[in-house]
């Protein structure tokens, strides 16, 4: 069973068609980068996965199942905007999310935000924007989810915390697992991608695995990028 | 064993290049296990998916084998080993004497200027 399926999937708000005939499958075990240039229709996509939009046609089913209450369950999101309360501490926010997901593994969390220097009695509210993104993705990466979808995950943190990040979703992920990641900063995430998914215009224009892309290219997929999205 | 890696090749090609080396230099000896996929992957901070890739590639020169259940080895044939540095010492030679015919010195000279190299 595929653990990710877009079948004919498309979006329209209002008149405007946002997302047209988006098809594609995932199986468990890869990371895929989810690229395009801002208004492409990627944070669309992933909401849609979320079942936080309806299509306008089409489906997703995750393990076979239409997205929903039960598919929710085995999707850790992060959101491109924090949705957190900011009044709450960072202590409280884990046990918020303890409450919330059962495969939430708040040691691993704990472990988590201490290598990053936040503290656990710190206010949301006190910290800084760049502070409040990690802690963020630390919760999403300490449950135990099948499929981890990852809207800009490294926008606002610095090239430093990136790496980290990026170590850390490698560490993480296990054989059954799959990462989606939606992000324009390639140069910086595509050591670590299996597949590139290519959003232009509400379409997939190309998807492919990314060392046979670099192969056949013979550059790296931010060049591969600049060079099919030059304006 | 922290790698860097160049964007612009496909990076198990790259980790078959300092895997090769790894086993010419003798960080891994023959017959010796080799770490699993997993550990290879955290250690290098590369993809596991990759990782599995290059190793297959080693496992098909016959540089490494595995055995089932067990795990995978450093070939115990050190003909093999030998081999692969043979090969690799004979590029490296030909790339240096490349780069000298560049500037206009011939084989001569250019094992002159190798001699005149203190280590």
């Amino acid at each position: 069973m595929k653990l990710l399926e877009v079948k004919k999937v498309s979006k329209s708000f209002d008149q405007k068609e946002i997302l047209k005939d988006i098809n594609f499958t995932l199986n468990g075990g890869k990371i895929v980068g989810l690229l395009g240039k801002n208004g492409a229709g990627k944070t669309t996509l992933i909401k849609l996965i979320n079942d936080l939009l309806t299509p306008t046609s089409g489906e997703i089913l995750v393990n076979g199942n239409k997205v929903g209450v039960e598919t929710k369950k085995v999707i850790s999101y992060l959101p491109e905007r924090t949705y957190l309360n900011k009044q709450m501490k960072v202590s409280e926010v884990l046990e918020f999310f303890q409450d919330f997901y059962e495969d939430f593994d708040i040691e691993k969390a704990k472990q988590l935000l201490k290598d990053l220097d936040l503290d656990l009695n710190e206010h949301l509210s006190k910290m800084s924007k760049g502070m409040q993104e990690k802690v963020q993705l630390v919760l999403v990466m300490s449950r135990k989810a099948d499929l981890y979808v990852l809207d800009e995950p490294l926008g606002g943190v610095d090239p430093a915390t990136r790496d980290y990040i990026l170590d850390t979703i490698l560490s993480n992920f296990n054989e059954n697992a799959s990462v989606i990641i939606s992000t324009h900063l390639i140069s910086d995430i595509e050591r670590i991608l299996d597949e590139v998914i290519f959003i232009d215009k509400g379409k997939i224009i190309l998807q492919s695995d990314a060392d046979k892309l670099r192969n056949k290219e013979n550059a790296s997929i931010d060049e591969i990028f600049r060079r099919m999205f030059k304006c | 064993m922290e790698l860097t890696f160049d964007n612009n090749i496909p990076i198990y090609i790259q980790l078959l290049e300092y895997m090769k080396i790894y086993l010419i230099s003798g960080v891994f000896q023959c017959g010796e296990k080799l770490p699993s996929v997993r550990e290879f992957a955290t250690t290098f901070k590369v993809n596991p998916n990759t990782m599995q890739k290059a190793l297959a590639e080693l496992e098909s020169m016959n540089l490494i084998y595995t055995e089932r259940t067990n795990g995978k080895f450093v070939t115990k044939d050190k003909k093999v080993i030998e081999k692969l540095k043979d090969e690799y010492a004979i590029t490296l030679a030909k790339s240096y004497f490349q780069g000298m015919k560049r500037i206009g010195l011939g084989k001569a000279d250019s094992i002159k200027y190798l001699e005149g190299i203190k280590e």
